[in-house]
Parts: C-alpha cells; structure tokens; sequence
C-alpha cells in the first residue's frame, strides 16, 4: 500500500507536469495571443502601445481586495495607484516613465506648495472649475474636510498618519465627532480657492505628504458615509463608480463627463469602462492575462512562478514581459538591542555569503545585488561603498575578516542568535539557509524560525517586545518607500522615533544619536540636494553600524497584453500605470 | 414527527452555541495564551506603522481590551437581539440574528453570508444532480456486471476519481480545457443573476471525485442487497428483474448513500472551500477563507456557524427522507 505522502508527491507530480506541458506546448498558439506590443523590458523606461484610441473595457483583477476605495483609507501602493482613476489630490505622482515618474506634479493645485516660516506654513492654490462628478466646483473647503477626516482614526484607520502628526491640530477629534469645521485649525481657507497647512514644526517634504495619497482628494460633505464612503466615492477623476463598490467582488467604473483633461495633464479618459474583479486566484489571473481577457493585474507585483516560467521560456511572450526594479529592497535587519556589539554585528555581514542570498531571489531576473540600503528609484540616492562585505553576485563571505571582528567583540569562538524569515515566502526561506550556512563557518550559530506572513511585520519582527523576548537577532525584512526621497524610504527604517509597538519598520531597533540628530535636523532643509546628501549620510552610517545587510533591489516580472495601450513602468507607485492605460480590440 | 423536528432543532441550537464559542476561544484565548496583545490584534486592523493613537482608536472601536467573555456575551446578544454600528456618519442598523459586523469589508456578516450561500448552493446542488446520477448508476451497473470489463474499468476510474482532489483536477481542466483548448468560457460566476452553466466546469470537477465515491458505495451495497432473501423472494415471485432491481434492491441499498449524501450537501453548502477558491467563484468557503486569512473573526464566525447550521440540516432531512426511502426505518 502507498503512503500518502507518496500519492499526494505523485500528485503533486502529476500537477507540475500538467501546467508545465499546459505552459509549453504549442508555441505557436501563444504566439499568436502575444502578438508583438514591444520588446523585453520595454515598459521599464517609455511608454508601450501609445494610442489615443476610446473605447473598450479595460479589464483588472486582484485575488484579494483594496483596504478600501476611500482614498484616504488606503496605504498600499497598488490602492493608491489604481484610485487616481477617480481622484484627485493637490499633488500627484507626474504620469510619466523613468525617474520622472518619482516626481510630484500639481494635481488640483495650480503649483507646488510655497513653504513660509521656516517650513511650518505650506500655502496651495486651487485650479478653478475643476469639478466632482455631480457638476459641483470642488472648493478649498473639500480638501479641508478630507484632511480632517484623516483625523479620526478610529473609523479612518487604513491610511498614513502623516497629517495628524505634521499638522498643528492637537486635541482636534475629526468631523465625525466634532462636526463644527472650525474647530479644525490645522489647515485654513482663506478664500474658495486657497489652502494653507499649518504645521507643528517644519517638514521640507509636505509636497510629497499631500501627493503621495489619496488623503488630500476632496470629499463633499454631505456626501460622507464615513467607513462606508469607499463603496462609493464622489468622483473628481475621469471616471466614477457604476453602482457601488463590493467588496471582495468588485465593481464598475464608467466615464466621469465632468471630469476636463484641459485640467488634469496626469491622466486620461480612453477606455469606456473599467471593471475591476476582486477574488480572483492569481494563477488564473496570469492566464488571463496571456490570454488578454484580463489586462492588468492589480497588485502589480509580478506574475506567479508558473507564468514566469512560461514566459520567460517563450521569446514571443517575453516580448510582452517587463523587469523593472521594483521599489523593493529585501534586506536583512540587525536587531541592535539583541546583539548591541557592533563588532559582533561586524562579523555577520564580514561573513554573509552575499552570492548565496542573491540567488535565493532568483539571481539576474529576480533582481540586483544592493549596496546602499535606499534602492536606485529613490531620487538623490547615491550607490555608496560597500561596509564589511561586497555588493557581487560572486561573493560568498569574508570569513577571515569575520572572525577578526568576532575577537573584537568578545567572542572569539562565535554566538548563537535566532533568525526569523517569512515561512510562505521560499525566497526568505532560502535567503535565511543560506546565510545560516555562512555563518556557520565562522562559529555564528543560527537558529530559524519561520512565521507566516499575515502576522510577521504587526507580531513577529514588527514588535520590538516578541523581538525582545524571543532573543531574534536577525530577519528578513523588504521595504518599499512611502514617496521616493530618501525621507520616505530611509526615515521608517532608521529614525528611533519611527520604532512603534506593532508594524515597527525600524525592525533593527537603531537608535544612533548622529542619525537620530540628522533626522530632526534634515526636515528643515530646503535644498532637495542637500536633503538628499544628507540621506545618504544616514544610509552609509546605518550600514557602517551594521545594523542592515544589505542584499537584493527586488525586480519584478510584469505582463502586458497586447491589447494594452499606453503602458509603462510608473517608478512612483512601483508598477504599470494606472491611470493613463487604454485598450484595443 | 414534529417532535422529533423540534428534539432536533432544539439539539442544534446547543451544538451551534458550542461551535460559536470553540470558534471564539480558538481566535481569542489560543493566541492570547501564545503572547498576542490586543495591541497586535489592532495591528492587523491598521495600516502600516500604526502610532500608538491609531491602535488604541482600534481597540477602542472593537472593544479589544474587554474581557473575552464580555466580547463573546456581546456576539451573543447581538444574534439574539441585533445591534447597530458606527460607521462615523451613521448608525447602521444589524436586525437579528445579526451575526456582526466585518471591520475589513464594513458590512454586515449576515448581508455578506446572504450573498454568498446562493453561489454555493448552485455549485453544491449542480455538482450533486451530476454526481448522484452518475455515481449510483455506474455502481448500480458494476454491481450486476460484476467481474466484467465494464466493472474493472468504471471502478478503476472511479478509483482514480477518489485519489484526484478538485485542486488537482481544477487546475489542470482550467488549464486545458479553458485556457488551452478554450472549449469552455473562464468561470466568471457570481451570484444568481449569471448564467449557472458557468460553473459546469466545477460541477465535473466536484462531481467526479464524489460521484467515484458514490459508485464504490452503490457498487458494494447493491452486491450485499442483491444476496438478500427479499429479493430472491421478489424474483420467486416472476417480478420483472428491472422492478427487482430499481425497487427493491436499489430502494434498500439507498440508506447508507443518503447518509453519506446528508453530510456530504450539508459540508458543501457550508462551503466548497478548495472549488471555490481553485475557481475564484465568491461562494461561502472562499468568504470563510478569507476571513480566516484576514483576521476577520466576525465573518469566520458567522462563515463557521452558517456551516454548522447547514450540516445540521441536512442530517435533519435525511434522518426524514429515511422513512420514506426505506418501509423498515418506518415500521420501526
């Protein structure tokens, strides 16, 4: 009699080869699908399929579902891409390809912000005519309305904070309980027109604060449900919603004929309607998108294994694929409290086989080996020298330099520590053996644990008390920056005030006083230059107190069907862009 | 016989109030007892980097620091006596049996349960007309084709039929015969206004790996009853073989397979998770599984029970339909 295990490795046998002879069977019959919209790796840098053409229905999907479609209850990239469809902030990400699209542009407003007293006043000005789908002007009172929303927490709680911690607003409840809008002081309208931010102290970044979410996309009054509001929101963007949004089923949107391009540079209106079906697997999502009866994949982190297989095998395919850096860097963090010896921390990196842990991200098509902890799209990032270990693909440690540090620190015959990773993620799984490996040879003695990823960065790595009591040393940890400056990217990871109980990002616990001091001092800087040498400065310092190992800029492999029209790799959201595309046929 | 119904649903109730707070101690007091906060539950509610103000206003909002019986006691009382809930503009109304209110979705568990169980009862029932049929006939056959060609292979393939979960044979039918030869439109099924032979592709694929079970079980039952003296009288008697057969040993070999048949609808209904989720249909499993995968214990709550009451149920109308499939069960 056969053991289950081995009919249930038959069948998982029997499944790959399925898929496999599903995948690359029939070249031809593929080929025909994929047409021929460009060539490999087009999209990273200019925009595929550029077409004027109305019309169609352009089709997206995601196996879960948006946090919300309230674009202030929203933080995850994709969210925040995909509801520019139908909002519009006073700043936005510039709709265009390359490091462009990094950038901000003004969006409602007529220009960027002017900043005054010191950085503690942002003053914007509103375009005029620009209206919600009802017809009805969008005013300054809107957008105050909405930022006051973000207020309240405890009903909008999806979304940045940034507003309520900048915003010179102490006390204030948000318009759900306290409905009298003056009360309201962190931002005032002096006129119909004009908005001037208040804040607590000067932050030389609030352009990017107001553009990089949805948090400053007007909401009318009266038309608020509150936490409901995201299965219906009132529509600035070309289009607006069919009906409402359900959730974890998804919804239609149409054309908003209110919505004037002569006004909004940043998108366009091609397709007549945009439907959007939550829930489905991702598997079948690549399918369909090799099919072209699904055009764009939500979450825009790349297809599955199997497709990638599939499409990387076949040249006629891959000329439809896209590998761009995605905004990710997967790192591991040095936990300063569980091991507080730099020397000791010294040795981990000196012995880390960097080869090893770049391969476990799938090596060139997976991504790049990383030197500088800010990832290439960070604006004013610069490469960096490489501290206690080399940023090759063909490095596999330093173990002589390695033990050298181990003496310094005390231990010349090693330590044990603990090392955590993402147990449903085979990459940090592999990353984690092979540094384990490593570390071995030089008497560093490592113990694993995985955890799943649903509970990792809020329970596991992201709480400095199960990190404390669980003695962890190391963990695989990746970060993809709120905005594209080194503030956004760098300052979760290593500013002592960004350490908070739950969802902690600084996971290394790193509380250097230089760069703590750098960080209070850099908000006032006005010259984007001199904030972003200043970045740098703290990239290097982190590195050079061992504190991050670095290890791969993430890349991802995107599809595009054919019948996608103006498609591109938007470096600001980390993906296609979402609001520009068009489809043919 | 109304007695035996009320005995019976009163018996429900109790066992639906046991599941309900073995559900909430497995989601509550198991992970407390591992070192989860309340803070960390908050967490999950949170977007990234919460501050400490954005996790007290969680808590706060889901009474995450009251004392797990008091949370439970105040599930319970909303399934009793309904509840309302702020959505920040308005108070939204949950009539009873309310059975919460998602945090993730924000809408009621009880709407989102309404929605659901229809596009699981039409993969469950769809896939049940095909299997019943299938599996009882090709037994019914095999059985008096014993030894025969027909019997070797039709209990081979429902072998393989038993061996093949609905992920393996999903997977490969949508590869093949939706996306490969495209012989069948994508499964795009999502509640009752769609075309239901959208999901014929999941009716075959569920219905292959019970109707073999059912086959084995038809195939075996009718050898036992077909040995029995009551049909040797019937045959003594000159009744034609078809009447032996259909009515008298069919009819007796049908008790166990409706028993099977109970439990089997009643588990499907409550959800055909792995059918479900390998075809994207939003049916009640594929909710269930989500609330799992989010933390979102009401709609695992309300997912759970709705099962249970299911299974219930359809034990319920077996346990009826016995007397009427079977004179002994009545006479007795």
């Amino acid at each position: 009699m056969k053991s289950p295990k081995v009919v249930t490795s038959a069948a998982a046998g029997l499944v790959v080869l399925g898929l496999g002879l599903s995948a690359c069977g029939g070249g031809d019959d593929d080929g025909d699908k994929a047409g021929g919209s460009g060539k490999f790796d087009a999209g990273t840098t200019a925009v595929v399929n550029p077409s004027d053409h109305k019309g169609g229905v352009l089709k997206m999907a995601q196996p879960d579902d948006f946090e919300s479609l309230d674009p202030a209850n929203i933080y995850y990239a994709y969210g925040l891409n995909f509801v520019r469809i139908f909002s519009r902030n006073l700043m936005t990400y510039t709709s265009k390809p390359g490091k462009e699209g990094a950038t901000m542009s003004p969006d409602l407003a007529e220009a960027a912000g002017t900043a005054t007293d010191g950085g503690k006043t942002w003053t914007y000005k509103l375009k005029r005519g620009v209206k919600y789908e009802d017809g009805t002007e969008i005013k300054a009172k809107d957008i105050k309305y909405a930022v006051a929303r973000t207020f309240d927490r405890e009903i909008l709680h999806n979304g940045p904070s940034y507003f309520p911690q900048l915003l010179a607003a102490e006390g204030y409840k948000g318009p759900f309980k306290d409905k009298n809008l003056d009360n309201f002081k962190g931002i005032e309208t002096p006129d119909d027109y004009t908005l001037v931010f208040k804040l607590k102290a000067p932050f030389s970044e609030f352009d990017q604060v107001v553009g990089f979410s949805g948090q400053t996309a007007p909401v009318p009054a009266d038309k608020d449900k509150g936490v409901r509001y995201g299965m219906h929101p009132v529509s600035s963007g070309p289009y607006k919603l069919e009906g409402d949004y359900t959730p974890k089923k998804g919804g239609t949107f149409v054309r908003n004929p209110n919505w004037d391009p002569a006004t909004d540079p940043n998108r366009k209106q091609l397709p007549d309607k945009i439907e959007v079906q939550a829930g489905l697997k991702a598997e079948e999502i690549d399918n369909r998108l090799i099919a072209g009866t699904v055009q764009i994949d939500l979450p825009g982190s790349g297809v599955q294994a199997a497709a990638r297989q599939q499409i990387l095998t076949n040249p006629k395919l891959k000329a439809n694929a896209d590998n761009p850096l995605a905004g990710f860097h997967w790192y591991v963090s040095i936990n300063t409290k569980s091991i507080p010896n730099v020397e000791c921390r010294k040795a981990i990196v000196y012995a880390a086989d960097r080869s090893a842990m770049y391969r476990a991200y799938g090596g060139e098509a997976g991504g790049e080996v990383a030197t500088s902890i800010q990832p290439p799209n960070v604006q004013g990032r610069e490469k960096g020298t490489d501290f206690y270990t080399k940023a090759d693909p063909n490095f596999t440690g330093d173990p002589a330099q390695a033990k050298a540090a181990l003496a310094k620190c005390g231990q010349p015959n090693g330590f044990s520590t603990i090392m955590i990773y993402r147990n449903d993620r085979p990459k940090e799984k592999a990353t984690a053996e092979g540094l384990k490996q490593s570390l071995d040879k030089v008497g560093i003695k490592v113990e694993l644990k995985g955890y799943p990823s649903g509970t990792y960065t809020n329970e596991q790595l992201g709480a400095p008390k199960f990190v404390a009591k669980e003695k962890v040393g190391l963990g695989t940890y990746g970060w993809a920056p709120d905005w594209n400056t080194g503030y956004g990217y760098l300052q979760p990871l290593t500013d002592v005030k960004a350490i908070v109980p739950t969802g902690n990002a600084n996971t290394e616990e790193l509380d250097d006083p230089d760069v703590n001091k750098k960080w209070n001092e850099v908000v006032s800087v006005t010259d984007p230059a001199g904030r972003a040498k200043i970045y740098n400065e703290i990239d290097a310092k982190t590195r050079e107190q061992a504190a991050i190992l670095p290890n791969v800029y993430a890349k991802s492999l995107l599809f595009r069907p054919t019948n996608l029209t103006n498609v591109y790799f938007h470096a600001g959201f980390g993906m296609y862009d979402y609001a520009n595309l068009g489809v043919t046929g | 016989m109304v007695a035996f119904i009320v005995r019976r649903l009163l018996g429900a109730v109790g066992l639906l109030l046991i599941i309900s707070a073995v559900t909430y101690a497995i989601f509550f007091l198991v992970p407390r007892a591992a070192g989860v906060t309340s803070d960390d539950i908050a967490g999950r509610f949170a977007g990234k980097q919460p501050d400490a103000a954005t996790l007290a206003a969680i808590k706060d909002r889901f009474g995450l620091d009251d004392p797990i019986p008091v949370q439970y006691g105040k599930y319970i009382k909303s399934i009793v006596a309904g509840d309302t809930y702020d959505t920040g503009t308005e108070k939204i109304d949950c009539p009873a049996p309310c059975l919460g209110y998602s945090f993730r979705t924000n809408q009621s568990v009880t709407d989102q349960i309404v929605d659901r169980v229809p596009v699981t009862m039409m993969i469950a029932l769809g896939a049940a007309v095909l299997w019943v049929l299938a599996g009882v006939s090709i037994g019914v056959l095999s059985a008096l084709r014993r030894g025969t060609l027909f019997d070797r292979v039709a209990m081979g393939v429902a072998l393989a039929g038993v061996s093949l979960p609905v992920f393996f044979t999903g997977l490969l039918s949508l590869a093949f015969v939706v996306h490969r030869w495209n012989l069948l439109p994508e499964v795009n099924y999502t509640g009752l206004g769609d075309n239901p032979f959208n999901l014929l592709l999941p009716w075959v694929c569920l219905a292959f790996l019970y109707a073999a079970m059912y086959a084995r079980l038809t195939r075996a039952g009718m050898l036992e009853t077909m040995n029995e003296d009551f049909i040797r009288t019937a045959r003594a008697k000159g009744l034609p073989e078809k009447t032996v057969v259909v009515k008298h040993g069919l009819r007796a070999t049908l008790t166990p397979i409706m028993t099977v048949f109970g439990l089997d609808i009643g588990l499907l209904l409550g959800g055909a998770i792995i059918t479900e989720r390998t075809f994207s249909i939003p049916g009640l499993g594929q909710l269930a599984l989500d609330g799992v995968n989010q933390s979102d214990l009401p709609v695992v709550l309300g997912a759970t029970l709705t099962a249970a009451l299911f299974i219930v149920l359809a034990n319920l109308v077996v346990d009826i339909l016995y007397g009427v499939v079977d004179p002994r069960v009545r006479h007795s």
